[in-house]
């Protein structure tokens, strides 16, 4: 039995044909067959969100899905938040915040609040909190995190008053 | 802004502002390189086959038909891999009696603790190796497990070591003054508890890992790894690989979270090493994340019977204690796992002064994962005995526990002086840091609200904790033991012909910001822009010999060693400054990249120019001149064993007394860690440091059951602190200089993971004080605190 499957997909803009194992996770492609290494491998169980990218506009964990569930879909990794400017304006607060250490989680967190941010998250720390709570951090105790943020969902919201 | 000028309005002043770090565009961009993102070529995947037993003699191995499958390259046992690597045994000279047998990379007749590896499997894909380890029969015969470290102790426990005549591995005792005649004197309150304190483990997010590459044409062996001493990597592999040091390269890139985990030697990371030179391959190991909670070295685990008694007027006359703790079944090379205990024992009660203290410390192996140093090693259990204690006594007598503290704390003047435990201490500030704390939390306010919400039936409490931090150790702490571990760093910097600054550090980046402050010393010294400043870690093929980072020594150490180095390379370059301008180097200065005038600030010559005729156009210098635009300078810390700092933190803490969920409020620290040379980098250190000591005080424990099943071996299963949970900390600091250093800079790492779990568990005791209840078990679990509270 043929236990591999032909996928296309677009990640980060670029269309991408590919066969798979059907038994192979996402992050594993984009990691291993694309070479994508922005995405983190913390956990492979869907917990500390080290992996979490963009999956058709959603926040996804990439350690839950398998590669062949991504067929036809839109991602967008750390990579591609990155080139395309999307995550400019968090990564100038979190570059001035400190809202990184050893930067592991950095990847996952930063879709998180990229969903926040463009989803018109407001600058209320307990909703920033709540909303960050599946992406673990061992190192900042989180709150450079939540000022990064808010500082962010702050200054939108001022632009769009 | 007015006033007069101070140090940082000078140019080029980094060493002491919230200068953002360089590195983090790159990460921020996906574009770490973590060791997990390392391919070579002909690379294999090592998949580890793990005993599923917590004590079992290993029968017999069946390899052949994980031999037989797809993509499999070899399949070793331990005793295969022993002939290529050989064993080694956790003791140090200076922990007189440290005992423990010889370890094998990988196990070779019994298999100790349920993880310990016991064959490997190598193929072309994690994937295809992990298949293939299915298929490994390991014939076990499985051994009763040795599991609670006070069982183990009794005379009719089974043994783990054969040939050993207990489960003892390590006994110390202190006795100081006279602590029963001090207890029994009239008018003494003495307050006993009995404190337990679970295992937690550091949960890097990246897990352990490794890439082996032996070049057979060279002899060379490079090893990647995830890790914080390169250099003690490089010896270790030597030793056991029978191979010369020189040719062994060990390379930590980004380090995805490391806390002390990662300053180990882990045996499938040493059998990579083994196996890349059997086969002639690289080869690769990542931990997954349930290897990380059965291997990953495990943190605490202690139970301390400890007394204390104060006198009529509220003055501490001594503590007593007992602590026992558990290691797994070998300490830890080279390290030991007896370093915590004795931590314990060297750091309980220090911030106070007592004529008297009498401890004993117990190390027992058990049939658990190995035990050794996390961060704030041994700190936790120290303070939370100490101030746990202290806040007791505090009730016991009704008295307010700053002015206990206030009574007790060793006066800021009173310097140098030694503990009770015969700790040099030096340049600390307890008084004022306690006082900067009541004003930060406003602690009058904070005790006006608890009694408002004990009014309406709402359990809230304020807990405090003095602590003090062993930062910057000297060869007291590893060397003198025979360890090969640096204590001392070294530091390079060199000008190159562009004008910018290349430095190079033997100490090491793992998110701290090591590599920020080196450049921001270095910069803030010889006088150039922070971005012309490049900055080299973690290569002992490219950095200067020394220890890494560990025991919050970075910042003391290695940046004492950076500035030594940019002090003279300055020298030097004025020197040729002075050649090239036919004036005296004391009149000329660096700044902004130019050589000035030191009196008006008129350029002179800029960096650029002056290193292009050096390296360029050499016959325009005099003949005689022999420019050397290169620096190397070393540090260690003399006189001192540690270099000690101090802290005073507290938290706010509602207790629910439906559910027994504790929900921390508010935390505050003030910390003198001395010279503060980036203070964002070193508050959000405090802050973390503080989220992982809430995560043990409340969350994290390896739990396992009576057969030595490790029950939290998944993140569904063991908690860390999420955001949600988690209190905005505000973090202060005193300022008190090292006087051991031109830079004044103390470690601040640890404090937050060594003070936050006695500040929590007070805080907790003094939310059910009115139910006249208390808990003294740590994490203090909603279960726990309701068996506390009588509700279950």
């Amino acid at each position: 039995m043929d236990k591999t499957r032909e996928i296309t997909l677009t990640v980060n803009g670029e269309s991408v044909t590919a066969r798979v194992p059907v038994r192979m996770n996402l992050v594993d492609f984009l990691r291993n067959e694309l070479e994508l290494t922005g995405s983190h491998v913390g956990c492979e169980h869907g917990v500390c969100g080290a992996c979490t990218l963009l999956m058709d506009g959603r926040t996804t964990r990439a350690c839950l899905t398998l590669a062949v569930q991504a067929d036809g879909a839109e991602v967008v990794t750390v990579e591609g938040l990155a080139a395309s400017g999307r995550s400019a304006a968090l990564a100038r607060a979190f570059t001035e915040r400190n809202a990184l250490q050893c930067g592991f989680c950095t990847p996952g967190m930063l879709a998180s609040a990229v969903t926040w941010v463009e989803g018109g998250g407001s600058a209320e720390r307990d909703a920033i909190r709540a909303h960050i709570s599946g992406n673990y951090c061992r190192c900042t105790g989180y709150q450079s995190i939540v000022d990064a943020i808010a500082d962010v969902a702050g200054s939108k919201a001022e632009d769009a008053a | 802004m007015t006033g007069p000028l101070s140090e940082l309005d000078r140019p080029n002043s980094y060493i002491g502002r919230a200068v953002p770090r360089a590195d983090a565009a790159r990460l921020l961009a996906g574009r770490g390189k973590y060791l997990d993102d390392i391919r070579l070529p002909r690379m294999l995947h090592a998949v580890f086959v793990r005993s599923p037993h917590a004590h079992a003699r290993i029968k017999a191995i069946d390899t052949e038909a994980a031999r037989a499958m797809p993509g499999v390259a070899a399949v070793y046992t331990g005793a295969e891999i022993a002939e290529h690597c050989t064993p080694w045994v956790g003791v140090l000279s200076h922990l007189a009696g440290l005992r423990s047998p010889p370890q094998h990379s990988v196990a070779v007749d019994v298999a100790r603790w349920q993880g310990e590896p016991v064959a490997v499997v190598l193929a072309r894909s994690r994937a295809e190796a992990e298949d293939a380890a299915d298929l490994v029969d390991v014939d076990y015969e499985e051994l009763p497990p040795v599991l609670d470290a006070e069982a183990a102790l009794e005379p009719d426990s089974p043994r783990i070591h054969e040939g050993y005549d207990s489960n003892l591995a390590w006994e110390r005792k202190v006795d100081v003054g006279d602590i029963d005649t001090a207890f029994a004197a009239p008018g003494v309150t003495v307050v006993e508890r009995t404190f337990r304190f679970g295992r937690h483990t550091g949960v890097t997010l990246e897990a352990r890992g490794t890439v082996c590459d032996y070049d057979p044409g060279e002899g060379v062996l490079t090893m990647h790894y995830s890790g914080q001493a390169p250099h003690m990597l490089q010896v270790i592999l030597s030793r056991h690989l029978g191979m010369a040091e020189e040719n062994v390269r060990v390379v930590s890139g980004d380090v995805g979270g490391s806390f002390g985990i990662k300053v180990h030697t882990y045996g499938d990371e040493i059998a990579c090493a083994a196996l890349s030179k059997m086969l002639e391959r690289p080869v690769k190991f990542v931990a997954d994340r349930q290897e990380s909670f059965l291997t990953d070295i495990h943190a605490r685990d202690h139970v301390v019977k400890a007394r204390m008694g104060v006198d009529a007027e509220g003055r501490i006359v001594g503590i007593d204690m007992d602590d026992i703790t558990g290691i797994g079944p070998y300490s830890m090379y080279p390290r030991t796992s007896a370093i915590e205990c004795n931590q314990v024992l060297n750091l309980t009660g220090a911030p106070y002064m007592m004529e008297n203290y009498r401890a004993r410390g117990r190390v027992v192996f058990q049939n658990k994962t190995l035990m050794c140093q996390y961060r704030a090693v041994g700190h936790p259990i120290a303070m939370a005995v100490c101030d746990g204690l202290l806040e007791d006594v505090a009730r016991a007598t009704g008295r307010d526990p700053v002015e206990l503290r206030r009574l007790n704390l060793m006066p800021d003047d009173g310097y140098p002086r030694a503990s009770a435990s015969g700790m040099k201490l030096a340049d600390l500030s307890h008084q004022k840091t306690l006082e900067k704390l009541v004003e930060l939390m406003d602690y009058d306010a904070l005790r006006r609200d608890q009694e408002e919400a004990r009014a309406r039936g709402v359990l809230r409490g304020i807990g405090l904790c003095s602590m003090v931090e062993v930062t910057n150790p000297s060869p007291a702490f590893y060397g003198i033991g025979g360890a090969p571990i640096a204590s001392q760093d070294g530091a390079t910097c060199r000008l190159d012909a562009g004008g910018a600054l290349h430095v190079s550090s033997s100490v090491t980046e793992q998110g701290q910001g090591t590599n920020a402050i080196l450049a921001q010393i270095a910069a803030d010294r010889f006088g150039v822009p922070i971005e012309r400043v490049k900055v080299t870690t973690g290569d002992t093929a490219t950095v200067p010999y020394g220890g890494g980072t560990w025991a919050s020594r970075g910042a003391g150490i290695g940046g004492e060693a950076m500035l030594l180095a940019a002090d003279a390379l300055k020298h030097q370059v004025l020197e040729v400054a002075a050649a090239l301008l036919q004036a005296e180097a004391g009149v000329l200065d660096i700044r902004n990249g130019t050589v000035v005038d030191a009196t008006t600030g008129a350029e002179r010559i800029a960096l650029s120019d002056l290193a292009r005729t050096v390296y360029y156009r050499g016959n325009e210098l005099p003949p005689d001149l022999k420019p050397e635009l290169i620096a190397t300078r070393h540090y260690r810390v003399t006189d001192f064993p540690f270099v000690f700092t101090n802290g005073a933190m507290a938290t706010h803490v509602e207790v629910d007394a439906e559910t027994g969920f504790v929900k921390v409020l508010g935390f505050w620290v003030v910390e003198d860690c001395g010279t503060v040379i980036n203070p964002m980098l070193v508050d959000e250190q405090v802050r973390g440091g503080v989220v992982q000591g809430i995560g043990g005080a409340l969350y994290e424990e390896c739990l396992y059951d009576e057969e030595g099943q490790l029950l939290t071996a998944t993140m569904a299963d063991y908690l860390v602190p999420m955001a949600a949970e988690m209190p905005d900390i505000e973090v202060a600091h005193v300022e008190t200089p090292t006087s051991t250093s031109v830079l004044g800079a103390k470690g601040a790492g640890e404090a937050g993971t060594g003070g936050a779990p006695a500040a929590l568990l007070n805080a907790v005791n003094d939310a059910l004080a009115p139910l006249g209840a208390s808990i003294w078990q740590q994490p203090m679990t909603p279960e726990r605190v309701l068996r506390a509270m009588g509700r279950l």
